[in-house]
């Protein structure tokens, strides 16, 4: 049958049949990245003219429609116009952290990718810590933003940066417990095996309402830490014109753009792994039938359609709810969502001890 | 003690459910929207030019209203040049000389200068015999600023019968 995994394992077999090891480590490391990159373009062009899409349409608009059939091509278009674009380095900036900025941001999110498993048997790397890998360099791309804050030698990009700097730190615990219940639920880091315990049922399902109430917090949570609306204050166009990165432009504008739908990408695929089961069909329980029916269904397929499920839902929220001032954010964060999800975690740690997940 | 926590703690609560609530009242009418495409308003305006249709409300200048024998209500009283805020009306009357050899005030010429009209429909409702209305036509980009300059009260046209 052809699936990626069959692909990817003749590859491998191939370029060690035709090359000594050490090579074919490199020529696939090569691939691999050529393909990451591949996938960034690629989202940034499918996910803009997506959010462009449904917020007309939520906005009783009609959005692009022009370039292309059904504007398909507007995103294209988009990218060209950026490319062509000079970008400036201001001339009060420091320059070298100004224009490491951009790159630092993007690279974080190449680096998330890592773990992320796409389809059965589709995964760049399954180290054991997957989970915590994840946490960790998410927590980096704050850096990178308030590079581009700082370096920027502007007040509104400064404030920007600060803000964000406030909210990615506060709303990382939230998202980090979030994750800790579901790693308390499966006994492991490695993001295979959490995929491989929820092969009867996803934990959103089994795991009664604390895996319902921990999936809302870390949705919450994560659309907080990829600065989105409605916690979009590190660019608060109204406020800050465009918060930390007022400055830049042409290019460098359009890796912070795509760093920022790609890293919606991968919350989301984070959170469709964690609690929605990856690319693992939907099965209940012991259902042969249904399961066998659901298998049908490719697992890459189930991964795409989980992620972009949620990608709509964070889509709804921006076009949806009103802006939070910073003092709400914070209240939001430390009053309600922290204790909340302490909670949470313990009555999630008691099911698992007593093992009365499904 | 024990009721203010307990009132404290019900407050909390009941906010977090009322917050949950009132987002989720703001994502149905979203998500309404998102799958009823009948309710968009947008207009493809140069493809539509034909059917387009605006609301009834819309103003795009003012015109003044002749009948079929070239007669208007305008009996040159000028209330609605004191009306426009901006200066907009210019209102130039004369006397015309009645059958009876009285002289009658009447309307010479309506200027109208579409260049500092703000569409606010005072002149309108100042206007004692609706002579003048709001138009919707509203494609007046020309190439010189002085065409925007317009008299409003056709060549030769006289006051309608009984129009006082």
């Amino acid at each position: 049958m052809l699936s990626i995994e069959n692909i990817t394992h003749s590859i491998d077999v191939w370029l060690n049949r035709t090359f000594s090891p050490t090579v074919a480590v490199l020529l696939e490391s090569l691939i691999v990245g050529l393909c990451v990159i591949g996938l960034f373009a690629l989202l940034g062009l499918v996910l803009v003219l997506m959010e462009r899409k449904v917020s007309a349409y939520m906005q009783i608009r009609l959005g692009p429609n022009r370039v292309g059939p059904g504007g398909s091509l507007q995103t294209v278009a988009d990218t060209l116009k950026l490319a062509m674009k000079e970008g400036l380095t201001p001339d009060g900036a420091d320059k070298f952290l100004f224009n490491l900025a951009p790159f630092l941001v993007i690279v974080v999110a190449m680096m998330i990718l890592a773990p992320v498993a796409f389809a059965k048997g589709t995964q760049i790397w399954d180290i054991n810590i997957g989970v915590l890998y994840i946490t960790a360099i998410s927590s980096l791309s704050v850096i990178g933003i308030l590079m581009a804050g700082w370096a920027s030698n502007n007040k509104y990009s400064l404030l920007g940066a600060m803000r964000s700097g406030a909210q990615i730190v506060s709303y990382e615990l939230s998202a980090g417990i979030s994750v800790i219940s579901i790693v308390v639920l499966t006994g492991s880091l490695r993001i295979s095996d959490i995929i491989a315990s929820q092969q009867d049922g996803w934990w959103l399902f089994k795991g009664h309402v604390p895996a319902v109430i921990s999936f809302i917090i870390f949705i919450i949570a994560v659309t907080a830490e990829t600065n989105r609306a409605p916690f979009d204050l590190a660019e608060a166009e109204s406020e800050l014109t465009a918060g930390f990165h007022t400055e830049y432009s042409g290019m460098k504008f359009a890796l912070f753009f795509l760093a920022e739908y790609v890293n919606i990408f991968i919350v989301c695929a984070i959170a469709a792994t964690l609690y929605l089961g990856g690319w693992m069909p939907l099965h209940i329980g012991h259902w042969a039938g249904f399961n066998g029916v659901m298998d049908y269904i490719p697992s890459s397929l189930w991964f795409i359609g989980k992620t972009f499920f949620l990608i709509f839902m964070i889509m709804w929220f921006r076009w949806t709810f009103p802006r939070l001032r910073i003092d709400q954010l914070l209240n939001l964060e430390w009053k309600y969502l922290l204790p909340l999800s302490m909670v949470n975690l313990l009555l999630t740690a008691l099911i698992a001890i007593e093992r009365w997940h499904f | 003690m024990i009721q203010l926590k307990r009132m404290f703690l019900k407050k909390y609560i009941s906010e977090v459910f009322g917050a949950v609530r009132s987002l989720l009242k703001g994502m149905r009418l979203t998500g309404y929207y998102f799958t009823h495409h009948k309710e968009i308003i947008t207009q493809q305006y140069p493809d539509n030019k034909e059917e387009m249709r605006l609301p009834d409300r819309f103003r795009g200048e003012v015109v003044m209203l002749h009948d079929e024998k070239n007669e208007h209500a305008c009996t040159g009283c000028t209330a609605c040049e004191l009306a426009c805020p901006n200066g907009t009306i210019k209102i130039i009357t004369k006397f015309d000389i009645t059958p009876e050899g009285k002289k009658k005030k009447a309307l010479d010429t309506f200027i109208y200068h579409l260049e500092l009209c703000t569409m606010c429909n005072l002149c309108i409702e100042a206007c004692p015999t609706d002579a003048i209305k709001m138009a919707q036509n509203f494609e007046h980009s020309v190439y010189d600023r002085s065409k925007l300059t317009k008299k409003l009260n056709k060549p030769g046209s006289k006051i309608r019968e009984g129009v006082e």
